[in-house]
């Protein structure tokens, strides 16, 4: 067989599973987010009522925009959070020895740990009356003891946060020690006989270094945060009321516990180009000029 | 104060010990405790207590009724091996001639399979839901396979893809100028030697659809139920029962731990490659 068709050959079910599993469901729910479609009445799209579902939710429905400060909070705060703790994870092991080797080969658990496991153990670690985490914390900061993790929408939303940091600052830590391990040791050295203290050098010479590797982890949490859905689910259930009530969970909430097809489809759809939208102008802040990626 | 070097350094080491230690409680206390949990009498379960006589009551009780986690064991495992079985031929087809071949919008193409990760699972799946209802395929090992791919597939491609990049392509080229055929050439050159690879990208893909929730959960009901959705039924009437959440949560880590060691190997090793001047 010639190259000319093997190669187009060779590509085809990859290509054809991708399209058959993102692309047409993505189009098929652009359509139905302009459908009026309530499952438990009909089914099939009753009516095509232009915007209405987008309106509905811009307009008149103040949980879908409480759902979109929520994941706007969740996704700056767990995109940084995650970043920093990262970094701070790859400045303390990014060192050469026995003991930081063995430590950065435990970085990987957390990541390859089902997130669905641990929203639901987090969730027992929480409670206030037998969970370890409470009891760790009331320990160490006996002010708080009587706090109800989970049943105050601040902490709520700050637990939600710290659960995503766990899963993903160690998995970006390994990202970042690999940039680190590269910086060419001699620089540092020269600064130090220059002179320059640890925090001198760090700002001037480590974190600009880092920058492009910084950058990505970012651009990679940024996304993967507004996916998220398992935690919401499993950890807070979207409360106390609606205070992590996120996108996706609303919009799981109006499709499989309302069987508002339309509308959640509308929702999801808002989320989807709210998604491509900051990808887009990650990519031009990234990569000016349109370069290559 | 002064200190001189030497104090300096013994002080700083002690420091970074400290950090390190409490960065290892943090990421492994949890893990550690789910497992402990497990293994704990029902009367010692509510408590923080350390010291107890170890029990397989809770992983007998989950294998009963009315949670049959040995059912939905086996649906993981079939699910998730099954998508590793199909997917990661698939990608290597791809990835190679992704890496080897020049093609009309290569770029653009590679960019968008992986662009399709950019797309948040809840606006796929609700269409998924009203498909694989019209299909007869809600519920079923097929249909869990078929959605795993896509979460799968991207990532294989562009993992595999960056592997045969490094492979030289001069051996390739030496083969078929002795008249083998392309096909023989991946078959006996390529795929050997890319064998560590695919090892590496296979693993990766298990745990991805190992840990899979927000499909299985919408679309599956009673018979291909996986084990992270089972977790959820555990909130019974009479309370949560964390004790056989435990149980079921150390079957769910036990390929994390099995995999994460190869991972390390591959990925630390990888990550801080050269850098050893």
């Amino acid at each position: 067989m010639r190259d000319r068709h093997l190669k187009y050959l060779l590509t085809m079910p990859a290509f054809l599973l991708v399209t058959a599993t993102v692309i047409y469901p993505l189009g098929y729910a652009g359509i139905v987010s302009f459908m009026d479609w309530r499952l438990s009445r009909s089914r099939v799209p009753t009516d095509f009522v232009w915007l209405e579902n987008f309106s509905r939710a811009f307009l008149e429905d103040p949980s879908f925009l409480n759902s979109l400060g929520v994941t706007i909070t969740f996704v700056a705060g767990s995109a940084i959070g995650a970043v920093v703790f990262g970094l701070l994870i790859a400045l303390l092991l990014a060192r050469r020895g026995r003991g930081y080797s063995i430590t950065r080969t435990v970085l990987v658990l957390p990541f390859a740990m089902s997130p669905a496991l641990q929203g639901t153990s987090f969730r027992f670690f929480l409670n206030p009356e037998f969970g370890i985490f409470d009891a760790v914390l009331d320990a160490l900061f006996p002010f708080l003891s009587h706090v109800d993790w989970l049943g105050s929408s601040g902490w709520a939303i700050t637990w939600l946060i710290l659960t995503d940091m766990w899963h993903w600052g160690p998995f970006l830590s390994l990202m970042l020690i690999g940039g680190l391990l590269s910086i060419p040791r001699d620089t540092l050295e020269a600064a130090r006989v220059d002179g320059a203290s640890a925090w001198t050098s760090f700002w001037t010479i480590t974190l600009p270094q880092l920058t492009p590797v910084l950058a990505i982890a970012f651009v990679l949490k940024t996304i993967f945060s507004f996916k998220m859905f398992d935690y919401v689910y499993l950890l807070t259930g979207g409360g106390p009321g609606e205070s992590t009530t996120t996108m996706t969970y609303y919009a799981f909430r109006m499709g499989f516990t309302a069987y508002d097809m339309g509308y959640a489809s509308a929702i999801a759809f808002v989320l989807a180009l709210l998604l491509v939208g900051v990808s887009a102008v990650y990519f031009r802040l990234l990569f000016p000029k349109g370069g290559a990626a | 104060m002064h200190l001189t070097p030497r104090q300096r350094e013994r002080i700083l080491f002690c420091l970074r010990g400290f950090a390190i230690a409490v960065l290892l409680a943090i990421l492994l206390g949890p893990i550690a405790w789910i497992f402990l949990t497990s293994i704990k009498p029902l009367s010692e379960v509510y408590t923080m207590a350390l010291l107890f006589e170890p029990t397989l009551d809770n992983f007998r009780a989950i294998f009963k009724r009315p949670f049959y986690v040995g059912d939905r064991l086996l649906n993981s495992i079939a699910i998730s091996g099954f998508t590793v079985l199909i997917g990661v031929p698939v990608a290597l087809a791809a990835a190679y001639s992704f890496s080897r071949f020049a093609m009309r919008f290569k770029k653009s193409l590679f960019f968008g399979v992986l662009a399709t990760q950019f797309v948040p699972p809840i606006v796929v799946v609700l269409p998924f839901f009203l498909m694989f209802r019209q299909l007869h395929l809600l519920d079923t090992w097929t249909g869990m396979v078929w959605i795993n791919l896509s979460i799968v597939l991207p990532f294989a491609i562009w993992m595999l893809k960056g592997f045969i990049d490094t492979i030289p392509v001069e051996m390739e080229e030496a083969a078929m100028t002795d008249g083998a055929t392309r096909l023989r050439v991946i078959r006996d050159i390529v795929i050997p030697v890319t064998i560590p690879g695919v090892f590496v990208a296979a693993i990766f893909c298990f745990i991805f659809s190992w840990n899979d929730f927000l499909y299985a959960l919408i679309l599956t009901r009673k018979e291909a139920v996986t084990l992270p959705v089972v977790l959820s039924t555990f909130y019974t009437e009479e309370g949560d029962r964390w004790e056989l959440m435990a149980a079921t949560g150390t079957f769910i880590l036990l390929p994390m731990f099995a995999i994460s060691y190869f991972v390390q190997r591959h990925f630390v090793h990888g990550a801080t490659q050269g850098s050893d001047r």
